[in-house]
């Protein structure tokens, strides 16, 4: 393991910059009187929303960037005490708890009242009572978008015209009401044209994942980098400045023969590589990453790094279509995907990503993503022969995440790995 | 026939896990096949248009012992879809050539993947309702999944209904709601004449019979209560909400009535009356099937509630609806659906005066001692102090 770089990469300074800004923005919005339109990660159509003038804000980044910052856990139990089940998305609970608590971001700015509720459901059931819960908070208008399930494992040419129908007659005038503002395609598209140059960025930085040793960490990582694009700068000069700037550092790393930089250092000696299924756990995230790290266990691919749209497989926005490619944008994120579709996604990224197995972190806060998981490990250990972990915690409810449980299972994953390994060259 | 002979046929029919009437039904009708559907709302019409047999999938309950079912499912994952996958791997619904899965939660979504993989030769479809208010858009899009879904259904049964076919389904199961309203409507003047526990049982047979038989046994029960008339209780009366999905043990809906409340409305099998006005039949009967859908259907936690106010009322309509006293939550274990509406609808009925209690169960519960005592203190409550 290579000693620990405190230098900060230009990326990660961009990315840093960009998020300050733009909570600044938002906590200055009742006086600049820019509109704010909340709405969710998988589905987020944030051309459209920054076509209107209007600033996005995503709930699940709230609640994630809350849970690394160790807020989460008082803001779940203030929405308990206010009648909020503990059985339910600990997500939903952390943001009705940070409302309650003041609204203030997790970067310590005030967060502003919504001007409408975005409400893209998109693979994601309790995005439906997220935002009737919110509405009851916030006494805003709220405009659904449904977005069809791939069921069959497609999206189906009536499905398409339906998400496009109700863009043109339901979403798009409810965004001129909320922001006063017409609707202008043109400038759409443009928002669209720089969506796709990051998209490209984005996918060449992921796919870098290839080399050996990976470049990055496809999961831990690749949560940094998938950000800003899954959340409010897709579209917009400064994310396709952040992804140029990624990808070159990326491609740097990948001529240097370098491994990724994680929290016990760069990991250049790659004894395993791992594809992970399921969203992070957030409260212990740098404990969680270090885990794998320490024991020279890198991901190479990962499914939550498409939970915002799946790129590699060669979408990219098209400004030709805009409100077309919206549709097949929210229609092809990842928990929008059948369970079939999910269990092939994860044996093609263990076949191209050469990888010695796979890990499911399943949470219980999210049943979009944990249901039938343990029967996705099945599939996915018999169709690509390689042998998967199962371990369990939760996204941001600190209660969940049993360190020394989890340590254990991964140890002891990873010997059997090794076992294998000894037995396939004896 | 008489009361009891009609709620033990209905019992038999609710304890055989093996769905025995299914088989002789299929049995007796050679070249038949039964498509099964989970909760909460399939247009069943479709199904018995095309000659299949629909069968509600409502999980084992407390009757089946859990042994592959868990291996499928994380402890944090409520109790229905591994019961389901129990009956399915243990072979009682080999019987079933079809299986719909409606859009009521992500792990009934999700469940429809695994029977994707589980069974490959049987015919398997998610069903995406509309969850946008707007009827131009909504009708088309939900016309046009009936209409995908009939012609799947067609090729499985072989037989391709014709409009007045379709036509007749659709009035068959307007009969049928219309027969279920009835009965609520009695429940609701008379509930000493129709306990929930015969109510419940009355329906759970009807998910496992031809609609024409459920049809003969409600009316066979309706002529059996103004026959032998019970004699009321000094019981509160109450609303269940939050069972729409995985349905409660039916001890715990005995235990709720024996603690001293009459359940004069619930939502129980939700699905079976999920459009509250008849199907118009007059014209194109998936346009109107589609209509129905979009324009009537009732107000619960699975489909989006496009009213700002609608989540504040929506118990207060149903407690005046039913003259009821107060509400009892009574939601699954883990039911994403019920427990997070069940903030809102409770700060809705508290903002109204209406007395509420909540619990959680699991198809499974076996132990309903803290039930008892909750149900029966509020029930004395309300008679102590008033209800809504």
């Amino acid at each position: 393991m290579a000693e620990t770089s405190a230098a900060k990469d230009r990326s990660m300074i961009l990315q840093k910059q960009m998020i300050a800004n733009h909570y600044r923005q938002l906590e200055n919005a009742p006086e600049t009187g820019d509109p704010v339109v909340y709405t969710f990660v998988p589905g987020n159509m944030n051309e459209l929303v920054r076509s209107f003038g209007a600033l996005p804000v995503l709930p699940e980044i709230n609640a994630l960037q809350s849970g690394m910052r160790q807020k989460s856990g008082d803001y779940i139990a203030e929405a308990e005490r206010a009648g909020h089940s503990e059985d339910v998305c600990t997500y939903v609970k952390c943001d009705i708890g940070m409302i309650k608590a003041g609204n203030i971001s997790p970067t310590g700015t005030r967060l502003p009242k919504p001007d409408l509720l975005l409400l893209s459901y998109t693979g994601c059931y309790t995005f439906m009572k997220w935002f009737e819960l919110l509405r009851e908070e916030y006494d805003c208008p709220t405009v659904f978008f449904h977005v069809p399930y791939q069921g069959d494992g497609t999206i189906e040419a009536e499905h398409r015209d339906y998400m496009m129908r109700q863009l043109r007659e339901e979403v798009i005038p409810a965004l001129e009401k909320a922001t006063g503002r017409r609707y202008d395609e043109d400038r759409l598209r443009e928002y669209l044209t720089l969506s796709a140059q990051a998209e490209d960025d984005l996918v060449a930085v992921l796919q870098s994942a290839k080399n050996r040793p990976s470049p990055i960490d496809a999961y831990f990582g690749a949560v940094y980098y998938v950000g800003p694009i899954f959340s409010s700068f897709r579209g917009t000069p400064e994310g396709v400045e952040y992804y140029r700037a990624l990808r070159e550092e990326v491609e740097a790393r990948v001529a240097a023969g370098q491994g990724p930089m994680t929290p016990v250092g760069q990991l250049d000696d790659e004894k395993y590589r791992l594809v992970v299924e399921g969203p992070p756990n957030w409260t212990s995230f740098r404990e969680f990453w270090s885990m794998f790290a320490s024991e020279g266990a890198n991901v190479v691919a990962s499914t939550y790094t498409k939970v915002g749209g799946t790129y590699d497989f060669g979408f990219r926005h098209d400004p030709e279509d805009p409100l077309g490619t919206l549709a097949d944008y929210c229609g092809g994120c990842y928990t929008n995907i059948n369970l079939p579709g999910r269990v092939d996604m994860l044996v093609d990224y263990i076949r191209e990503y050469e990888a010695d197995g796979f890990v499911i972190n399943s949470v219980k806060s999210c049943n979009s993503f944990s249901a039938g998981q343990l029967m996705m490990l099945r599939e996915v250990e018999k169709r690509a022969g390689v042998p998967g972990a199962f371990i369990e915690s939760d996204l941001v409810d600190p209660r969940y995440f049993s360190a020394a449980n989890i340590k254990n299972r991964l140890e002891s994953y990873l010997q059997m790995i090794d076992a294998r390994r000894m037995g396939a060259s004896a | 026939m008489g009361r009891e002979s009609i709620i033990r046929a209905a019992r038999e029919i609710y304890d055989d896990l093996d769905f025995q009437r299914v088989r002789d039904w299929l049995s007796q009708k050679p070249g038949t096949k039964a498509v099964g559907y989970l909760p909460v709302y399939a247009p069943r019409e479709l199904i018995h248009a095309c000659g299949l047999l629909p069968v509600g999938i409502h999980g084992g309950g407390d009757r089946v012992e859990i042994i592959k079912g868990d291996a499928f499912y994380q402890s944090y994952i409520c109790h229905l879809p591994r019961s389901v996958v129990e009956l399915g791997q243990s072979g009682r619904l080999d019987m079933l050539s079809g299986m719909l899965f409606p859009s009521t939660c992500d792990v009934i979504r999700n469940l429809s993947g695994m029977w994707k993989m589980l069974y490959p030769d049987q015919y398997v479809r998610y069903i995406d309702v509309p969850q946008i208010a707007t009827p131009e858009i909504a009708i088309p899009f939900w016309e046009g999944e009936l209409r995908h879904l009939l012609n799947d259904l067609a090729k499985l049964s072989g037989h391709h209904p014709s409009e007045d076919e379709l036509r007749a389904s659709l009035g068959l199961y307007n009969e049928v709601r219309a027969a279920l309203r009835e009965l609520y409507e009695l429940r609701r003047t008379r509930p000493w004449d129709v306990p929930t526990e015969e109510l419940y049982l009355l329906m759970r047979a009807g998910e496992s019979i031809p609609p024409e038989d459920f049809l003969a046994m409600i009316q066979s029960y309706f002529r059996a209560i103004d026959d032998e008339p019970n004699r009321p209780r000094d019981n509160s009366r109450v609303i269940v909400v939050g069972s729409f999905c995985e349905q409660p043990p039916l001890g715990l809906i005995k235990t709720i009535e024996r603690a001293g409340c009459y359940v004069v409305d619930d939502d129980f099998l939700i699905g079976n009356r999920f459009l509250t006005e008849d199907v118009e039949l007059s014209g194109d009967p998936l346009s109107c099937l589609a209509e129905s859908f979009v324009r009537d259907a009732v107000a619960t936690s699975v489909i989006y509630e496009a009213d700002p106010h609608g989540k504040r009322s929506e118990i207060k309509d149903k407690v005046d609806a039913a003259g009821a006293d107060g509400v009892i939550f009574a939601a699954a274990s883990f039911c994403d659906p019920a427990l997070l509406d069940r903030p809102m609808l409770r700060t809705g009925a508290e903002a109204h005066d209406i007395p509420c209690i909540a619990f959680k169960f699991s198809e499974n519960s076996g132990q309903f001692q803290q039930f008892r005592e909750q149900a029966g203190t509020f029930s004395d409550s309300i008679k102590l102090w008033g209800g809504a």
